[in-house]
This record gives structure tokens, sequence and C-alpha cells, in this order.
């Protein structure tokens, strides 16, 4: 009998079911993914293209459906001149295949049962969303607490989802925006929840500066981080 | 497996850069940063690494000590299990077989655990650590490693996938038997060959 790990680790060939652009910034994906491994949220896939010649291209995306639902869902980032996320969020139709892989990861994954603080920046807010419809699905919408950034309204994926569950959200290059800055950061932290930060590395380094500052535990925080240092602009 | 309709792949599979292991791709002049923890804060002045477990000889040096055994550099390939491949790089730091020369294995240690001051571990065997396959580097580039990518100091075993090379290095034991760290207590794989794609538990 194969383990759960086994299973995850086991690439298939996923179903594309829906498309939805967000603007030109990303594309919304939902999968159907055969005898799929049910995820922890925080937990990311792998998803592989394969050209006829051989050539594979694989990258990494967080899942932001909630565990109970049928479908795997996505958020793809376009990244700038992106082999694999342009060519999603461009080509990608309906009815396509793409192989996958996971859920992948057992450290930034809630189980909805303890109190979180989830903090995301830009694309970042994607594994917070799964968190937000898990704690919805469970009945525990008090235990996960919310903080957003993106440089405007239109950045944020998920924004009216975020908003009418109550995130705090900034917007940091908007007229009368506001940033996720240590002040705003003390007054959510909260020693006893785990703390998840996801964005740019230069987001999450100043996250969590902020959240140490503020008294919360080294060992409560973990991180999801992506893209270089200092180089992509923040996203909050 | 299925092909991706309408993918062609940037690269073709007869010009791809034969540095890069299978579904990895080249990351040029940048360097993603990729932690799961806080960023380590290291004083440099009053770090140590210390080697003890199954040794003859435990040993820790400062990082004043290190420099003075001498300076070896790596300059070749890293790779990430997130698929970006780092080509033709540099580390400068010392080889860590002259380290384990010092602190004399015993015969029955066969694992090695890596720990970081942020008590990150990763586990290897021995063997992948010696003979010229690992070192604790202090530079990049020439350039003092950033807090960031490790620095005051961190592992560098290139030959396998980056999460290997644990940032803010403070210890390596020695064991008989092999021990799971971080990563590899949270779905990833025991060793992590690049090339033959040893990413997650289950490959």
């Amino acid at each position: 009998m194969a383990t759960d790990p086994q299973r995850a680790a086991t690439w298939r060939d996923a179903k594309v079911v829906s498309v939805d652009h967000h603007g030109e910034l990303g594309v919304i994906l939902r999968l159907h993914v055969p005898d799929r491994v049910v995820h922890r949220p925080g937990q990311h896939y792998v998803l592989r293209l394969r050209a006829e010649d051989g050539y594979t291209a694989s990258r990494s995306y967080s899942a932001v459906s909630g565990p109970a639902e049928d479908l795997v869902e996505l958020y793809v980032e376009k990244v700038p001149d992106g082999e694999v996320s342009g060519f999603l969020a461009e080509v990608v139709e309906p009815g396509d295949v793409l192989e996958c892989r996971g859920p992948i990861g057992r450290w930034f994954a809630w189980d909805g049962a303890t109190p979180a603080l989830g903090i995301g920046g830009g694309s970042g807010v994607a594994p917070l969303v799964s968190m937000l419809r898990h704690a919805r699905a469970v009945g525990r919408p008090e235990l996960l607490h919310l903080a957003v950034s993106a440089w405007t309204a239109e950045h944020l994926p998920y924004r009216e989802e975020l908003e009418a569950a109550g995130a705090l959200v900034a917007y940091s290059r908007q007229k009368g925006g506001s940033r996720l800055d240590a002040a705003v950061i003390a007054a959510i932290a909260d020693p006893g929840a785990t703390a998840f930060v996801c964005g740019s590395a230069r987001f999450t380094l100043a996250m969590e500066s902020h959240l140490l500052s503020a008294g919360q535990p080294e060992a409560s925080i973990r991180i999801e981080r992506f893209g270089p240092t200092g180089e992509n602009a923040e996203h909050g | 497996m299925a092909i991706t309709r309408g993918f062609t792949g940037r690269r073709k599979q007869a010009e791809r850069d034969p540095r890069l292991p299978p579904g990895q791709y080249d990351v040029g002049k940048s360097w993603p940063v990729l932690t799961a923890e806080p960023t380590g804060r290291v004083d440099a002045e009053r770090w140590t690494l210390t080697i003890d477990g199954l040794v003859a000889n435990p040993t820790s040096w400062s990082l004043k000590d290190l420099k003075a055994l001498g300076t070896d550099t790596y300059r070749g390939d890293i790779h990430c299990v997130t698929t970006w491949s780092k080509l033709d790089t540099s580390f400068t730091g010392i080889s860590l077989d002259t380290l384990l020369d010092i602190a004399q294995p015993l015969p029955e240690a066969r694992f090695v655990v890596e720990e970081s001051t942020t008590r990150y571990r990763t586990n290897l065997p021995l063997d992948d650590v010696t003979g010229g396959k690992a070192w604790i580097v202090w530079e990049h580039e020439g350039k003092p490693l950033t807090r960031e990518h490790g620095g005051p100091v961190r592992m560098l075993v290139p030959h396998l996938y980056f999460w290997k090379s644990a940032k803010w290095i403070s210890k390596v034991t020695l064991l008989d038997h092999d021990e799971p760290g971080f990563w590899e207590i949270n779905g990833y794989h025991h060793r992590g060959d690049p090339w033959q794609e040893q990413r997650f538990d289950g490959d």
C-alpha cells in the first residue's frame, strides 16, 4: 500500500477545468487532479510542461483551494519573460492536460485547529486564501487573522474574498494607501499563533523583522519566500 | 506522460546546457532566496563552528581560526530543488576535509547532521561531505556572504540540492546512523541528488 508521500510524489495528468485571468498580472487555474491526495492549506503543487521533443519545465504553485474543494485551484503570477508562467497565462485553455504532482511541503501548512496569523504580499496571498477557505469550511474563522499588502487594489488577487473575510488590507502605491509597517504588525502580532508569512524576499524579510520586534517568538514564524534579494520590487 | 498542447519550451533539448540537471533552468545572475524560518542573525565576531559527535577530537573554530587554516575556492554550479540552477558561480571558504582531518572521524561515523544557529538541520551521508565535495564558506563571488544567503558563514555541498547547504551553519555532528533534518521530515528527499531528481519524499 503506497503511503501518502509516495502518492503525492506521483506525476498525474491533471485536466484544466477553468482559466480565469487576473488582468495582465496572473491567471487562476482550476484543475481536476485524478486520485488526488488532499492537501493541507499552505502546501504546494508542481506543474510540469512537456514539449514534443521531451523538453520539460516545472514550477511550484501554492494551492488556493481549500482541502474540501473538488478541484485544485492555483494562482500563477505572470513573471516577466517567464517560460512557464507566460505559457500558463497565455496559452492554456480548459480541456488542456498538465502534469501535476503534490501536495508538497509539511512546514508551511496549517491544520485549521490552532490560531494562525497570515501575512501575505502580492501573489503571496495564495496560500492564505486556502487557509481562509479551510477556516470557513471547518467553522473556525475566528482562528485565522490575515493581513495582506499589494501595490494597488488591482494588484491584489482574491481581493474581494480577502476583504469580505475582514483581512487587514494595505495598498502601498495607491493614493491614500498604507503599508504593513512595524506599528501595524505590532498591533496584530500574536505570540500564541503560528505566523505564516508569504511573499517576495524583500517583503518577507521586512515582515519577519516587524514580527520579531513585536515579540512574535522566532519559532512561531514560518516563511515562504520567492524571488531574488532586492531585485524584484516589493509588493507591499 | 502527456505532451502539453502548444508548449515548445524556450530552449530545445539539443541546445540545453549540459550542466543543467534534468528539470532545472538557469537563473542567470540572480539568486533566489528560500528559507522557511526567520533569517539568521549571526554576529561574525562571536560565531563559532563546531565539529562533534563521533570524532576523536571535537573542535570549535572562530571565523578567524578558519581563515587562518587557509582558503579554498569552489567554482561551479549550484542547484535548488525548486528548479533553478546557478551556473559557474564561486564561493570561498575552507574545505570540510581540512576540518575533518583535525576532528578525526571515528571508524563508525557514517552520517552527518548540519545544524545552523536557527536550529535548522539537514542530514547527509559522510561520503557526501568528504573528498573535496563540501566547504564551509564566507564569500560569494569575492564578497562577504549576505545574511539572506546564509552569511556570515554557510555550508556548501554543491553536488546536492541546495537545502543540503545549511545557512548560518554552526555545527556538524558525525553519527553512526541517518537522522532526517528539517526538510527531510517535511516532505523532501533524504539525499537530494539533482542528477537523479531526488526532490521529494517518494522520488
